[in-house]
């Protein structure tokens, strides 16, 4: 039984240049302690998707138009308000991009964090703190009881997103969505928070969402990954297969476009880049949106939307040559 | 020490509290507003303990003329019916000081809950809610103000004033709405009030605990500065006979006694003119002080 099960869903942006559709049939499961990756560049969905679980879309202009989003037997899109505001913060945490701007810069950290769990588990404020205190030592904010007085500005980048991770983490969710957690914060920081999320995630048995355009950080955390692409599902495969043997040539591209320095072009002082540029949301290509990119295109690419190809038990790609691709991807590491 | 230190935390508006103190021209203008809101205060019980005379205290004696120039019993001397004018002025004083204070409160409340409200919800009830600020706003203000004394006051000198703070605060708080919202809808879409959504905070208590204290620093200076001008407001009403009335007075309305005695009595006007203007400075001057220190990286040069 899976924690999460989105199906079909859609959710679109009315702008004044047209209906963007943000996000458009993704369908993805999620088992209890597992981690799902979700990959793609700027735009690709993979926030919007996330925020679509949460019911978070600002609306208008946005609106889930179909699909299911179903956790723990229930359909979260179909709850009344007052249902959804007790699984947000409660039963799936939510971490975001940028630590600077996630906190209020007007509260203590401590009343930020009371206020979690004074609202989804009945604290008293006493009990609140005491929780706060445990949940800031358990992220490694050194010196927590004293330091929680503190406001945001005081924090460095690093021990903000530690506060957001206590605080998403403070009711013990089922799932945690990590929409590009270390995406503004420096290398080292990176790793750390990484390792902190791993050991987490182990310590209170929580499923993650983890948003990223780096594949390296997915390469580590993720156990089944999702590549997204104008809206749309392009590969799914176990994060083994899918940096092994990529079934999809978007997937390729965006492995090529990590510098190697094994690698022989880059050796010489190459990088390798995806051609053109990601196309307009509100004006997608007839066929296959990346066929304007993919140096496999043929004619069928562009007339025609490429199909869902099961290439392996548990690896899919949406392509016209997925197997092809596939069957090269092999033939590259032998 | 046993106990370990508690680092309690700076707030950004405890940072902007150590920057306005130090600003010369602001802290000028606080001990000239709280010397004079205390002269104010206790003023006129003072003045009764040592001289005996009061605000409204007519002295029966049939001397032609009652107002005389400022000396040791009367320091600025006595109005036309011979009233002690540093009492009135004192009253005065009390009264604009009210006003002021009291309207700018009314116009807080009503601009923040207001403003908060259209800008948070957004879409048709934003629109309908500012096109409502707009059709308000194209009325001529002191119209209404005029109308609404005309037609209700003059019944009991306090009913006037009640009635005043009332009707100035009626009119101010539109250009507050206006600031709050758009301080909302600038803050609704930071990531701060996105995660407070995402643990479930429920929408009034995001209003309430997230948006609103974030409007604060402008609010506060625009609140600052507003006082002054509804000061003035009042002013210029009982200057037209329409604000407070006698043997109430505020400094407007002594002026407008004084005005008409210039050429012979001059500190019937001097003096109550005086203490206004020094009042209005120095709230302009805390006022331009708070924006200074809520926002320190717009600060002229």
């Amino acid at each position: 039984m899976s924690l999460l099960s989105v199906r079909n869903l859609r959710t679109h942006f009315d702008t004044d240049g047209g209906i963007v559709k943000a996000v458009d049939d993704v369908s993805f499961d999620l088992e209890p302690g597992k981690t799902l990756g979700i990959v793609g560049e700027s735009g690709s969905g993979k926030s919007v998707t996330n925020l679509s679980i949460m019911r978070l879309i600002p609306s208008p202009p946005g609106r889930i138009v179909s699909g299911q989003v179903i956790f723990g037997e229930k359909d979260l899109l179909k709850l009344p308000t007052e249902e959804i505001r007790k699984v947000r913060g409660k039963r799936i945490g939510m971490i975001f991009q940028d630590p600077m701007s996630s906190l209020n810069p007007f509260m203590r950290i401590s009343r930020q964090l009371m206020e979690v769990t004074e609202l989804h588990m009945g604290h008293s404020s006493k009990q609140a703190r005491e929780h706060a205190v445990n949940m800031l030592q358990l992220v490694g904010i050194p010196d927590a009881a004293a330091r929680m007085d503190s406001y945001p500005h005081e924090f460095s980048g690093g021990m903000r997103q530690r506060v957001m991770i206590a605080m998403a983490l403070s009711c013990r969710p089922e799932l945690l969505i990590a929409d590009e957690p270390t995406t503004a914060l420096d290398v080292t920081i990176q790793a750390q928070i990484l390792e902190l999320i791993k050991k987490i995630k182990a310590e209170i048995q929580t499923s993650v969402i983890l948003i990223t355009h780096d594949l390296g950080v997915v390469a580590g955390m993720a156990d089944t990954i999702i590549v997204m692409y104008a809206g749309k599902v392009f590969e799914r495969a176990s994060a083994m297969d899918l940096f092994d043997r990529p079934a999809n040539p978007y997937t390729k591209g965006l492995l090529m476009s990590v510098p190697d320095p094994l690698r022989e072009s880059t050796a010489r002082g190459e990088l390798y880049q995806i051609p053109g540029l990601p196309p307009d949301p509100a004006n997608l290509p007839a066929g296959c949106p990346f066929a304007p990119r993919c140096d496999k295109a043929a004619d069928i690419c562009r007339r025609e939307f490429p199909p869902m190809v099961q290439v392996a038990p548990s690896h899919e790609s949406l392509c016209h040559f997925a197997k092809e691709v596939y069957g090269e991807s092999a033939h590259l590491h032998s | 020490m046993s106990t370990p230190e508690l680092i309690a935390g700076n707030s950004l508006f405890h940072q902007a509290m150590r920057r306005l103190v130090r600003n010369r021209l602001a802290v000028f203008g606080m001990v000239i507003v709280g010397i004079i809101a205390l002269a104010a205060i206790f003023g006129p019980a003072i003045i009764f303990r040592a001289t005996g005379y009061t605000y409204d205290y007519i002295p029966a004696d049939s001397n032609l003329v009652k107002s005389f120039a400022p000396s040791w019993m009367h320091p600025m001397g006595t109005d036309n019916e011979g009233r002690d004018l540093l009492a009135r002025v004192l009253l005065g004083g009390r009264i604009s000081l009210m006003v002021g204070i009291i309207s700018t409160v009314v116009s807080l409340l009503i601009g923040v809950a207001y403003g908060a409200t259209a800008g948070y919800a957004g879409g048709k009830l934003d629109e309908l809610m500012m096109r409502i600020v707009d059709v308000l706003f194209a009325i001529p203000y002191m119209m209404v103000v005029i109308v609404l004394l005309a037609l209700f006051g003059r019944h009991t000198a306090l009913g006037q004033l009640f009635l005043l703070f009332i009707a100035l605060g009626a009119v101010s708080w539109l250009t507050m709405a206006r600031i709050v919202r758009g301080q909302v809808i600038s803050l609704k879409n930071q990531e701060f009030i996105l995660a407070a959504r995402a643990t479930g905070v429920p929408k009034w208590k995001i209003v309430l605990r997230h948006l609103v204290p974030n409007t604060l620093g402008p609010v506060i200076v625009y609140a600052t500065l507003e006082v002054p001008a509804v000061m003035l407001l009042e002013a210029f009403l009982s200057f037209l006979g329409l604000g407070v009335q006698a043997p109430l007075a505020s400094w407007g309305s002594l002026a407008s006694e004084g005005i008409q005695n210039i050429a012979v009595f001059p500190w019937q006007l001097i003096f109550p003119g005086v203490t206004m203007a020094l009042t209005l400075f120095s709230l302009n001057f805390i006022g331009d002080g708070l924006r200074d220190a809520l926002d320190p990286q717009t600060k002229r040069s």
